[in-house]
């Protein structure tokens, strides 16, 4: 059976960095999200102190913002300086489309039994929410923190409320960014009945050509038919590779749905 | 024993037979016995009374009590021409011969009216101050020796029993105040200007918490504190509470509303730290939640304390309305007082509403509209991928009917 490959190297190592920065920034700041939760004071003093635990959040920052850097840098470079215009518009573009809503219709009808499946490209309208999710998250969450990193710089020239808007901001947004990630992105990317336990593609960067025919029609009849089908074979993802995509894969689901659990129990027993 | 209580009612059987004799004569002045007459019986430490109470008086301890110099019968005023051996039951003494005053304060005290409601486990003299072997208070080995003191009133204040049998109402003041810091600068560090019970409660005079003639009624707190802390005293009578107090406004915080009467802590501990949140929060509840949704509000909620909490910014005791421009939170002073954590903190810094509610849309628009904004944007996130997500997983859930076309589904 012939791979094809979805995903490159430097991608893989950067969904992986971003994958456990955004865990450690999950775990490291929710205990002053839900400081009334019964777990919050304990889990503090597991991550080693607020203080501590601050010096941590802060390091996972610098990691996901380095990463999210060079992903930028990477895709102007392509821009730039490779010219391929392709990741402005068309079916290799991560920018939303009219096929999107289309797409996203049919799905809906689908789900009703009310036409078939969409025959999806290369990204689906929920691959593509998720990715400028990260993107509006980074902005808004990586700016507001900025600003509570250093209040009394940018004090000199902005407002005093602007920090209690900062820290509401950071404190909602983080929310948004966590309960949405363990949740939907790990049913639509991995817990969905037919991906589960997980899709490793994201491990491995490649897919079965059957699956990808299934999966993405569109997108393999395109390349079959222009010929890129060819230079995207890959060899099999040595096993250990797999094996390997599928532990880091488990750990972070884990980490993620234990995480969404203490929010879940923070919520509830909130009164 | 036996034999010597046969030997004291024969005694007694025989003076009471020669009484009747003088009776009937010609009365006599006995004369008065001296200490040595006294000592010649009660100086043995195995003396007892018919009933088998220890009667010992040792002339030692006497010789070196405070009332050494003195008769016996100076107290023992009934045995001043009695005949001897003397009558089993001798007339109470009566202290007030020569302390009139402090018996009279004894008088107006909660031992006192405990006593005369047939409390007899209630302090009498003698309880503090010990019968025959009393000292000075000056002297380190009285019971009333301030480094004595505490040791002294826990015998019934920390006496579970006497507690109990004695109606005292508040019950674990002794192991309280141990623990306390004036507990422990008395006791393990031997300052004797630490304060201990009498300072506080008086000596003789020891009045309930409700009598308002009381040192430790409510609205004499700060006077009675403020013998010993005459500083804090000052300045808490130019705070919003202590004017309020003077006022006779019953809601106001006293001295022992946050530092408590017996446990007083240390203020740097951190135990300290956060439970005196809770305390201005029992009136200021609307203060305490904002606060709690602030970043000083969720470190100390976790039970850290290297950020601001209340008396951070508003100081303990001269605390002001913010309208107040002595107030530490007042306009002219807010920057220098965010200043003492954050060295660099600027007006504009110090603009920051660290009681911001984001349900009050008059005092904090931008806020009250943001957190608006993420409500909806949370909500609408959820709603569509919850519903999205649901109707995708009963779709995959359920298999496919066997299709009537070619044309439908996957």
């Amino acid at each position: 059976m012939r791979h094809i490959r979805r995903f490159d190297t430097v991608n893989r190592i950067t969904h992986v960095v971003l994958m456990f920065s955004f865990l450690g920034l999950a775990l490291t700041g929710l205990p002053l999200l839900f400081n009334d939760a019964r777990w919050a004071s304990r889990l503090a003093r597991i991550l080693g102190g607020l203080q501590f635990a601050g010096r941590l959040h802060r390091f996972f920052a610098i990691v996901l913002i380095g990463v999210f850097s060079a992903h930028v840098g990477r895709l102007l470079h392509r821009l730039f300086i490779k010219k391929d215009y392709g990741i402005l518009w068309g079916p290799e573009s991560m920018v939303p489309q009219p096929r999107d809503l289309k797409e996203m219709s049919a799905h809906f009808a689908w789900f009703f039994r009310r036409g078939p499946k969409p025959r999806f490209d290369h990204f689906t309208y929920w691959e593509k929410f998720d990715y400028w999710a990260v993107f509006w998250g980074m902005f808004i969450i990586g700016g507001s923190g900025f600003l509570l990193w250093f209040p009394w710089f940018f004090s000199n020239f902005l407002p005093g409320w602007i920090f209690n808007v900062a820290l509401l901001i950071h404190g909602e947004e983080a929310l948004l960014a966590v309960a949405f990630i363990f949740t939907i992105h790990f049913f639509n990317g991995h817990l969905r009945p037919d991906k589960f336990p997980m899709d490793t593609v994201i491990f491995t960067g490649s897919v079965t050509e059957h699956e990808l025919k299934h999966e993405r029609p569109d997108a393999y009849d395109r390349w079959v038919k222009d010929g890129t089908l060819e230079s995207l074979v890959v060899d099999p993802p040595r096993p250990r590779l797999v094996r390997r995509g599928r532990i880091v894969g488990t750990i972070a689901i884990v980490l993620g749905l234990f995480i969404f659990a203490l929010i879940i129990y923070a919520v509830t027993s909130h009164s | 024993m036996s034999a010597r209580v046969t030997v004291v009612r024969l005694a007694v059987f025989a003076s009471l037979i020669r009484l009747t004799t003088v009776v009937f004569a010609v009365p006599v002045v006995a004369p008065s016995p001296g200490n040595d007459d006294c000592l010649a019986c009660h100086d043995d430490a195995t003396a007892t009374a018919s009933n088998g109470r220890s009667i010992a008086v040792a002339a030692k301890v006497f010789a070196d009590s405070i009332h050494g110099p003195m008769a016996c019968t100076d107290c023992h005023a009934d045995l001043a021409h009695a005949e001897f051996p003397h009558a089993d039951t001798l007339s109470p003494v009566n202290c007030s011969g020569c302390h009139a005053d402090p018996v009279a304060a004894y008088g107006k005290s909660v031992h006192a009216e405990a006593r005369s409601a047939g409390n007899t486990s209630a302090a009498r003299c003698v309880d503090c101050h010990g019968m025959h072997d009393i000292r000075s208070s000056q002297d380190k080995t009285s019971p009333t020796y301030p480094l004595n003191l505490p040791n002294m009133c826990g015998k019934c204040h920390g006496d579970a029993k006497i507690i109990k049998t004695g109606g005292i109402k508040v019950g674990d003041v002794f192991a309280k105040y141990h623990d306390s810091i004036h507990g422990k600068a008395l006791e393990k560090s031997g300052l004797l200007v630490s304060a201990k019970c009498t300072d506080c409660h008086g000596n003789h005079e020891i009045r309930r918490k409700s009598d308002p003639q009381s040192g430790v009624f409510r609205a004499n707190s700060p006077a009675t504190c403020g013998k010993c802390h005459g500083g804090i005293q000052a300045l808490y009578a130019s705070g919003i509470h202590g004017s309020k107090l003077a006022e006779g406004d019953p809601r106001v915080p006293v001295c022992a509303d946050c530092h408590t009467a017996h446990e007083i802590r240390r203020i740097d501990g951190d135990a300290w730290k956060l439970d005196v949140l809770a305390e201005c929060g029992s009136c200021h509840a609307q203060s305490l939640k904002t606060y709690r949704d602030t970043f000083h509000g969720q470190v100390t909620s976790l039970g850290f304390t290297r950020v601001a909490s209340c008396s951070d910014c508003h100081r303990a005791h001269d605390v002001y309305p913010k309208a107040d421009s002595r107030s530490s939170v007042s306009d002219a002073q807010r920057a220098a007082t965010c200043g003492k954590c954050h060295p660099a903190a600027s007006e504009s810094f110090a603009g920051y509403d660290p009681h911001a509610d984001k349900h009050d849309a008059e005092r904090n628009p931008p806020l009250y509209w943001t957190a608006r904004f993420m409500q909806l944007l949370l909500a609408g996130v959820f709603v569509f991928f919850g519903l999205h997500t649901s109707l995708w997983f009963q779709r995959l859930l359920r298999k496919d009917p066997p299709p009537p076309s070619k044309k439908a589904g996957e």
